[in-house]
């Protein structure tokens, strides 16, 4: 059912694309101001043992509540699959290995800042942005709390603040700005023990992530999941193991917001079709108005009189 | 026949009733506003949006479409005879963007920043569209009602005594207002028409961006275009509606004759939309999704009979020429597009993560009662003070004698 939805969807998206053809002049806007230098992370799902230092050092981070780092070597976590939520910008969920039952499959969740983000093109007030270092941000200062950058994003990544009335916050990973901005690595990435997490240049990193898989072609599928996905991703993954089984949703390679930008930019088109429809409208006003006056004096004399002055 | 005041007595028991239901949602409004959304609604990070959203806002707005219909109908085609209709519709459109503003309130988590998307823009979002054009067009319509505030109230101003002084202010204000109304009406009035397409198709944009998350029977590229046609279908049944039941509870004679009319010409609307539905369906070949036959299918299956049952008695002379027949087929296309925009942004969103399914919660289906049921009382309210309804003069001049006879009873 889930692949027959996505074979569908290709089909909707193509429709899309020829309705799309109206505006298809002004969707570029993302890709210019990425730099060739943007940042992609490597998350090697061989080399993760499933530590959760990464969680830890997330919350730490971000002034997060955290228990101690030592609580975190506790298993029972990986019973249930987690999301990330209002006090977890990143969490670990542990998966069977095919192949060796003894070793499960660890895969990190968190923002996989889009090259071409759907919550950027979606929220109202433009509070997230797509930095030239490729990272996604969240300004506080700006936001409405609308939560529609969570119905657009395709990874059901921005979680939102239920139980606050005032000042609820969108929370998602942000690449660690603050950090980065002072010179330091990402939290996750400066901890993690085994260096399954790749912080570099995007090109850099696929460029590395290609070799391990030609490298250890027997541990690892084709795919670097995150490169093409939905118009390519930060955040990329290997693993030996289908993706879906590891819930990472199967999405086509075309940009989530390109259909609807383009609908929308279509619709507007420098405000011709707006203007054009007034016009119409407007002739149209003036043109029936002599033509109706006549029938109507004969037809229906009564409604004209707006009964003003009538005092009973 | 002239629109008035509505004179009838404002408690009955079914005011009562609807002023119960207001309280109660306005009690779980008070803990929304003091504990946030968790505490009242079902909502959580895999559905971001619920009923609020699908209800209050989403089939909010396409319910007042009758305000552009008839706009376009009365006033842009000349149409003079439906002129009697123009202005219910009118106030239902005002109070019913409102309304629609007053849940975004509710449901945006930053209530306090409502504003914020006056001053930051974002031309690539649907819904940032939608807020400016609504915002907009709720102004719109406030403007084109001043005109019925003016007549109510011209040579009319009489303030209680300390404040008497300002009458004649007053008086000259809505006199000048008036003068310039006229003049400058027919601006607004296309305004609001080509607001309306803009923002009802672009509702329909919304959950494009959504993708795969929701399901292949209403996720179509041609959304905006399915929204604007189910709007525009929408509009004159729920005019018929609403003046039948204005009809019934103020004891005025329906206005059977225009409604009639507009009722004839509600077929071909729905068909068209039934049309490009059914047709988008089979270009995407998404049928096979029906066949299924699970929970969502139903949902889908029942919408389109709602419409498809609705197209066929509207066909039907007999049907539109009786009050009864117009009025549940207009309950029917109703139903139908109430159901579809709950289908597109609650029932059709399907994430990948998902594990327990949303369903509203007491509180927030609480809400939304008490806000329709706000809106009921607040149009009954107004049609009393301003000249919204046509009656027959006759019948006016009949209860106003009633009234002051029994006013003069009681003095006894």
């Amino acid at each position: 059912m889930k692949n027959l939805n996505r074979r569908d969807f290709f089909k909707t998206a193509a429709l899309g694309a020829t309705i799309a053809t109206l505006g298809a002049s002004s969707v570029k806007g993302a890709e210019k101001i990425l730099s060739e230098n943007r940042i992609g992370i490597l998350v090697d799902t061989d080399v993760c043992v499933g530590c959760r230092h990464c969680e830890w050092a997330c919350r730490t981070a971000h002034n997060l509540p955290t228990p101690d780092l030592e609580t975190y070597s506790d298993n029972s976590v990986f019973i249930e699959y987690r999301r990330p939520d209002a006090t977890a910008l990143t969490v670990v969920n542990e998966f069977e290995n095919d192949n060796n039952s003894l070793l499960p499959i660890y895969v990190k969740t968190q923002c996989m800042h889009c090259e071409r983000p759907a919550c950027v093109s979606a929220c109202i007030v433009g509070a997230l942005t797509k930095g030239e270092d490729g990272s996604v941000i969240w300004d506080t200062n700006k936001c409405i709390g609308c939560r529609y950058c969570m119905v657009a994003c395709q990874f059901q990544i921005p979680t939102y603040d239920y139980d606050r009335s005032i000042d609820p916050q969108i929370r998602k990973c942000d690449l660690c700005h603050d950090r980065r901005t002072s010179g330091k690595l990402p939290a996750c990435v400066e901890i993690c023990p085994n260096e399954a997490l790749l912080f570099g240049k995007r090109s850099e990193v696929l460029r590395v992530a290609k070799n391990r898989i030609k490298r250890k072609s027997d541990v690892y599928i084709d795919h670097i999941y995150g490169e093409q996905e939905i118009g390519g991703t930060s955040w990329m993954y290997i693993a030996g193991k289908n993706f879906e089984k590891l819930k990472l949703p199967p999405l086509g390679n075309s940009p989530a917001p390109g259909i609807s930008e383009s609908i929308q930019h279509g619709i507007f088109a420098y405000f011709v079709p707006p203007v054009t429809l007034y016009a119409l409208l407007g002739t149209m006003m003036w043109l029936t108005k002599r033509r109706n006056k006549d029938n109507d004096d004969n037809e229906n004399v009564d409604v004209k009189k707006d009964g003003k002055g009538e005092k009973s | 026949m002239i629109p008035w005041p509505v004179k009838y007595r404002f408690f009955t028991p079914g005011v009562i009733i609807l002023i119960i239901i207001a309280l109660n949602g306005l009690a779980f409004l008070a803990v929304r506003f003091f504990s946030g959304l968790g505490a009242v609604t079902n909502l959580d990070n895999n559905t971001p949006w619920g009923l609020w959203i699908g209800v209050d806002v989403a089939a909010g707005v396409a319910l007042a479409a009758g305000g552009f219909t008839s706009a376009a109908l009365g006033h842009i085609m000349h149409r003079e005879h439906y002129h009697a209709i123009v202005r219910p519709a009118l106030l239902t459109a005002m109070l019913g963007y409102t309304f629609v503003a007053f849940a975004v309130c509710v449901d945006i988590g930053r209530f306090y920043y409502i504003w914020h998307p006056l001053i930051m823009w974002n031309g690539n979002s649907a819904l940032f569209e939608v807020g400016i054009c609504v915002m907009i067009y709720m102004t719109v319509l406030y403007i084109e009602f001043l005109p019925i505030v003016t007549e109510r109230f011209m040579g009319r101003v009489d303030l209680p005594e300390f404040l008497s002084f300002l009458n004649k202010p007053i008086d000259k204000v809505l006199r000048y207002l008036d003068s310039r109304l006229k003049l400058t009406m027919f601006v607004f009035i296309i305004a609001g028409v080509v607001l309306s397409t803009l923002h009802q198709s672009s509702l329909g944009t919304l959950m494009v961006i959504a993708g795969q998350k929701m399901h292949p029977l209403w996720q179509t590229p041609v959304l905006p275009l399915l929204f604007l046609l189910s709007a525009i279908a929408v509009g004159f049944p729920m005019i018929i509606f609403e003046s039948l039941i204005a009809s019934r509870s103020f004891k005025i004679k329906p206005e059977m004759k225009i409604l009639s009319r507009l009722g004839a010409m509600v077929a071909p609307i729905v068909g068209i939309y039934l049309a490009v539905k059914i047709g988008d369906i089979f270009i995407r070949e998404t049928f096979k999704y029906i066949l299924i036959f699970d929970a969502t299918a139903w949902m889908f299956i029942a919408e389109m009979s709602l419409f498809i049952i609705a197209f066929i008695l509207f066909l039907s002379k007999k049907i539109t020429n009786s009050p009864l027949g117009l009025f549940s087929a207009s309950l029917l296309v109703i139903a139908g597009v109430m159901l579809n925009r709950v289908n597109n942004f609650i029932v059709a969103y399907k994430p990948f993560f998902n594990p327990s399914a949303y369903f509203p919660s007491f509180g927030e289906i609480s809400v939304t009662l008490g806000c329709i049921a706000l809106l009921v009382l607040v149009y009954r309210t107004v049609v009393m003070i301003f000249p919204v309804i046509t009656q027959e003069r006759k019948d006016l001049v009949k209860k106003i004698i009633e009234i002051e006879n029994s006013r003069a009873g009681s003095f006894k």
